[in-house]
């Protein structure tokens, strides 16, 4: 019997929320990590079951979490009572240390608001990325914008420093949500190829596994910055593919819905008649790789739907032509903000589209948009949403 | 044995309840009580203090005997009552909204 797991992290914890594959009844399991603010989990697609959460607070830091049964039970991986021959803890699965070996061709500073040089300071993890057929192998993407990988299951993180000794590095500078990777793109076709974006400097792309990174963000216009057309600082939000077509990528920049067709070398607008073209998620239907989904927001100062409007924006042609998705959404008096991670597929017919909302409602259509539900009204914020299909 | 009091959420991360209490060997320290606490469960390491600088971190504040310890010197000594186990070393997570 399919079914599905939705793994939901907000401001206040993680619930996980399971249903058959019709999708009509659900479980709620939560909170898990109570109290702390989950930015991301997400489960290897080579193991289900083994599922990593980012857990974070002020007050005490970053942790990483591991479910190697479904998120029924969770550890800090390595968290044993390993020494080292000093007779120190060994664990290191929430130690995230820029690189600073010469090998790893370091930067120290990058832009802050005052136009001067700033150090890197790990702040959390925003996202997480498993690799696609190694439930060991995750990478992280972190604020100040790094990319971390672990290939022990999340014991111990590495920094992959090519990204952050890109020669535009000392010109990155945090947006007002501060300077975080947040989006991480593995390319089902190519094992050395992996795509990020980090806001506020833009989308990158490696192709030898993350030791080297190019700018991707030809084509990109962005009137808030003084070039609209640099190298780097346009304001990227989300980046979506369909492993089928992993040449195709879709953009939801601050401003603009964009369409690269050469792997990110180039972009062009693929807006069209949507009312507003801000907003943070973006998302492909599992089985029709031309149909993208969106959320127009109203503004970048308004982070609320158009007229208290909540709407989810869908296309079948790629882009361009859109229609609003309105059944079962709220379309009067609706204030809320959907995140950049905060919407998700599962791979069922037909295909269900997930979202949360920072009002706390969880969305889910069974029927790829036409109609929605919400699993649940009363959450914290939710800051993520991942649908795993079970099989 | 020296008691120590963690915040909630540091106890839950570490799977206790109650006080922690810690034998010490040589002289009782902030840094010997953290390095003791992060020995004893290295899941709490990098959430009291940083990973590398192994500074407190910003928002955690160490008390006892009503007195806020937490800008003195890491290898102070630390008062007879903590050090007899009559009053606990408490680490607290400062006050802020939300």
């Amino acid at each position: 019997m399919s079914g599905v797991r939705v793994l939901v992290g907000t401001r206040k914890g993680a619930f996980i929320l399971t249903s058959d594959g019709k999708r009509k009844n659900w479980e709620v399991s939560g909170p898990h990590f109570a109290g702390w603010e989950m930015y991301h989990l997400k489960g290897s697609p080579a193991d289900p079951n083994r599922i990593y959460a980012s857990q974070s607070s002020g007050w005490f830091g970053q942790v990483i979490q591991r479910s190697d049964d479904g998120g029924k039970t969770w550890d800090t991986p390595g968290g044993g009572l390993t020494t080292t021959p000093e007779g120190m803890p060994k664990v290191e699965s929430n130690k995230f240390v820029y690189d600073t070996s010469p090998s790893g061709k370091p930067l120290t500073t990058h832009q802050w608001y005052d136009g001067t040089q700033h150090p890197w300071e790990f702040k959390r993890v925003w996202h997480l990325e498993p690799s696609l057929s190694d439930p060991n192998t995750v990478y992280a993407g972190v604020e100040d914008a790094a990319i971390f990988r672990t290939t022990d299951g999340g014991k111990t993180w590495h920094e992959l420093a090519g990204l952050r000794g890109h020669p535009s590095g000392p010109k990155w500078q945090p947006g007002a949500g501060g300077m975080c990777l947040h989006t991480i793109v593995l390319d089902p076709s190519n094992p050395n190829r992996i795509f990020i974006a980090i806001s506020a400097a833009g989308s990158f792309r490696s192709d030898d596994g993350g030791k080297t990174w190019k700018p991707i963000n030809r084509g990109l216009k962005s009137q808030y910055i003084p070039d609209p057309d640099a190298e780097v600082g346009h304001c990227v939000h989300r980046i979506a593919m369909h492993r089928s077509r992993p040449g195709v990528l879709f953009m939801q920049k601050h401003w603009d819905v964009m369409r690269s067709d050469d792997a990110g070398d180039s972009w062009h607008e693929v807006s069209g008649n949507l009312p507003t073209d801000f907003g943070f998620p973006i998302d492909v239907h599992a089985h029709e790789p031309n149909t993208v989904y969106v959320v127009p927001i109203k503004s970048d100062s308004e982070h609320f739907p158009l007229d208290g409007k909540l709407r989810v924006y869908r296309s079948r042609s790629g882009g361009n032509e859109w229609e609003p998705l309105t059944k079962g959404l709220p379309q009067r008096d609706c204030y809320v903000n959907i995140l950049r991670d905060a919407m998700s597929v599962d791979s069922l017919d037909p295909c269900g589209i997930y979202f949360g909302t920072t009002g706390g409602q969880v969305y889910c259509s069974a029927d790829a948009g036409d109609s929605w539900t919400p699993i649940v009204r009363d959450l914290p914020a939710v800051l993520s949403v991942e649908a795993q299909t079970l099989r | 044995m020296i008691r120590i009091v963690l915040p909630p959420h540091l106890r839950t991360l570490a799977r206790v309840d109650g006080e922690l209490k810690l034998k010490i060997d040589g002289a009782v320290t902030q840094q010997s009580i953290l390095d003791a606490i992060e020995s004893k469960y290295p899941m709490l390491r990098g959430t009291i203090r940083d990973h590398v600088t192994l500074r407190r971190r910003a928002f955690v504040r160490f008390f006892a005997c009503e007195q806020d310890l937490s800008h003195e010197p890491m290898d102070a000594a630390l008062p007879d009552a903590v050090v007899r186990g009559a009053e606990p070393f408490l680490i607290v997570g400062a006050i802020a909204g939300g």
